[in-house]
């Protein structure tokens, strides 16, 4: 029993940092940029892309050993995209503010390949406790990236920390913490940090600063789940084992 | 780099005479500031010290030379840290920079702060207060269908409205003729980027010389061809490719003068064709003499 629960601890931290979906394995890049340029919006996006990934991963580990093999990719995708639908509807229902600054990027959390990623490499052969976890971890990763970005990218290109707190706060009622909707901080930002090509540079910028922390801590690489997971791996032409992986 | 500065000394001499003490001002920060950058990130990159070929310094001047007088000193300092620290030294220093670190600079205070990016003092104003006598540059009068104020002679001696170091032909021009005495640039680049701004430009003012005159001497376009498309790191081995980025460059900018939302295109042309220096190399390799095509030698075999 304590051995499970330490391994459950270890699939919920390896999101965090070492398996850090947006800065160590390089996933969901375009939510990421799109949505980083301000930090509510970062964080809006970030847990309705955990609630998704969560559930999800527990319905399809649950459903591992059901869905066949061939069918599984659209399988995942219905089971991805039904959440996703749920989670747009209650946005719209609670938070409607948050979901006009999203706009299509709430959608499009369905080909997020965080989500499918995580039901391909972990869900479909763990248990569900395990996946529920692996999950969150990822999520809270997703968001923990989202949310450093976004703090740059808005402190630099609007000069600005929380704008339009509101947009998330509205859900606990009105005028929550005083009505407080965000300072302004710098008069003349640098537009730049919120156009796409300051959001790379930001991108950059932290997967090197995350890549420079997990040398000194001498953190292991992140897994690739390469070819190995891949279906097709048995008849493909450029099937790569893990050890050939490493060399490369 | 020693002959870079020479060449670009007529034209910080006319910025001064022109702007006055404040264009001292922009470009002693500018070149100081691009210095400390250097040496500062070499000494935390634990490279060896390359302060001394003075490829900051030449960064500098350049940079500043792109900048309008009116700038807020602190902005400066952002662009020379773009051009040094993003530009140059993140991918390695001296030689492998992907861009022009000055115009990268440039542009990217341009795309921050265009607003302070485009505010331009009339020549010989500096005595009087700051906010003294604002204009407009020959290329926006130009853009929006006006006549420009200065007249022909104004633009040969630089007396404009502009960025620091790009309002002087002349200079520019004396400059441009002493590094290539010096052998230091080969002429082709400069050539054929100005020669298609002015293919382009008689064809697009419907043979107007004297709308082709305010196009080949306004903007950026004759210290961009001469000093910043010809940086060695970033423009083509061959000269077949050197001619085929001119040719690009000027393409870009004219296009971006003409039909974009910007009246000044040339460092945008240079910043894009900068980026195809690797493809236009591969495609222009040079023939080692004798050399026979594979296809070719196997069709030889097979006679």
């Amino acid at each position: 029993m304590a051995k499970e629960k330490c391994s459950l601890k270890k699939e919920f931290t390896k999101g965090l940092i070492k398996e850090n979906p947006v800065l160590r394995l390089v996933l969901g890049t375009c939510p990421t940029l799109a949505t980083s340029t301000s930090m509510v919006n970062a964080i809006g996006m970030g847990i309705a892309a955990t609630i998704v990934l969560v559930c999800s991963n527990i319905v399809i580990s649950a459903l591992r050993k059901i869905i066949p093999d061939k069918v599984r990719i659209p399988a995942y995708v219905v089971i991805i995209a039904s959440f996703v639908t749920l989670v747009q509807m209650l946005v719209k229902a609670f938070v409607p503010a948050l979901d006009v600054a999203l706009g299509v990027f709430l959608p499009l959390i369905v080909v997020n390949c965080i989500i499918l990623g995580r039901a391909e490499a972990f869900a479909n052969k763990n248990p569900v406790i395990a996946s529920a976890v692996d999950g969150l971890g990822m999520g809270i990763g997703f968001t923990a990236a989202l949310f450093c970005m976004a703090t740059v990218r808005e402190f630099l290109g609007n000069g600005s920390l929380f704008t339009d707190a509101q947009n998330l706060l509205s859900v606990f009622g009105d005028n929550v913490l005083g009505g407080f909707n965000g300072v302004t901080i710098l008069n003349t930002p640098m537009t730049l940090f919120i156009l796409p090509a300051g959001g790379f540079f930001v991108f950059g910028v932290l997967i090197a600063i995350s890549n420079a922390i997990s040398e000194k801590k001498k953190l292991p690489k992140a897994e690739l789940h390469g070819c190995e997971s891949c279906p097709l791996a048995a008849t493909c032409s450029k099937v790569v084992s893990r050890e050939e992986d490493k060399k490369i | 780099m020693r002959d870079v500065i020479i060449a670009l000394v007529p034209a910080l001499i006319a910025s001064v005479a022109i702007f006055g003490p404040r264009s001292l001002l922009i470009n002693a920060v500018s070149i100081i500031s691009c210095m400390v950058f250097e040496y500062v990130t070499r000494k935390i990159l634990k490279r060896k010290n390359t302060l001394s070929d003075l490829s900051a310094v030449v960064t500098g001047l350049l940079l500043a030379f792109n900048l309008p007088s009116t700038l807020p000193i602190w902005m400066v300092p952002i662009g020379a840290f773009v051009a040094i620290v993003v530009v140059k030294q993140f991918f390695g220093g001296i030689g492998q920079n992907f861009v022009n670190p000055a115009l990268m600079g440039r542009i990217v205070l341009m795309v921050s702060f265009p607003g302070q990016m485009s505010t331009w003092v009339a020549p010989y104003n500096w005595n009087e207060t700051v906010d003294a006598v604002t204009t407009a540059t020959p290329l926006f009068e130009l853009q929006n269908g006006a006549t420009p104020t200065a007249d022909l002679l104004d633009m040969l001696l630089g007396t404009r409205g502009g960025c620091l170091g790009e309002t002087c032909t002349i200079a520019l021009i004396l400059g441009g003729a002493y590094l290539l005495a010096r052998k230091v640039i080969s002429p082709s680049i400069p050539l054929s980027f100005i020669g298609t701004v002015a293919v382009f430009m008689l064809i697009a003012g419907g043979f107007d010389l004297n709308y082709l005159a305010y196009n080949l001497m306004g903007g950026g376009l004759l210290i961009g061809a001469i000093f910043m498309a010809t940086d060695y790191a970033t423009c083509p081995l061959t000269s077949k490719g050197k001619i085929i980025y001119g040719i690009g460059c000027g393409l870009v900018a004219c296009v971006i003068r003409q039909f974009g939302s910007y009246n000044e295109g040339v460092s945008f042309g240079i910043i894009l064709m900068n980026l195809l220096v690797p493809h236009i190399d591969n495609l222009t390799k040079l023939k080692p003499f004798g050399f026979i095509k594979e296809k070719k030698q196997k069709e030889a075999k097979a006679e």
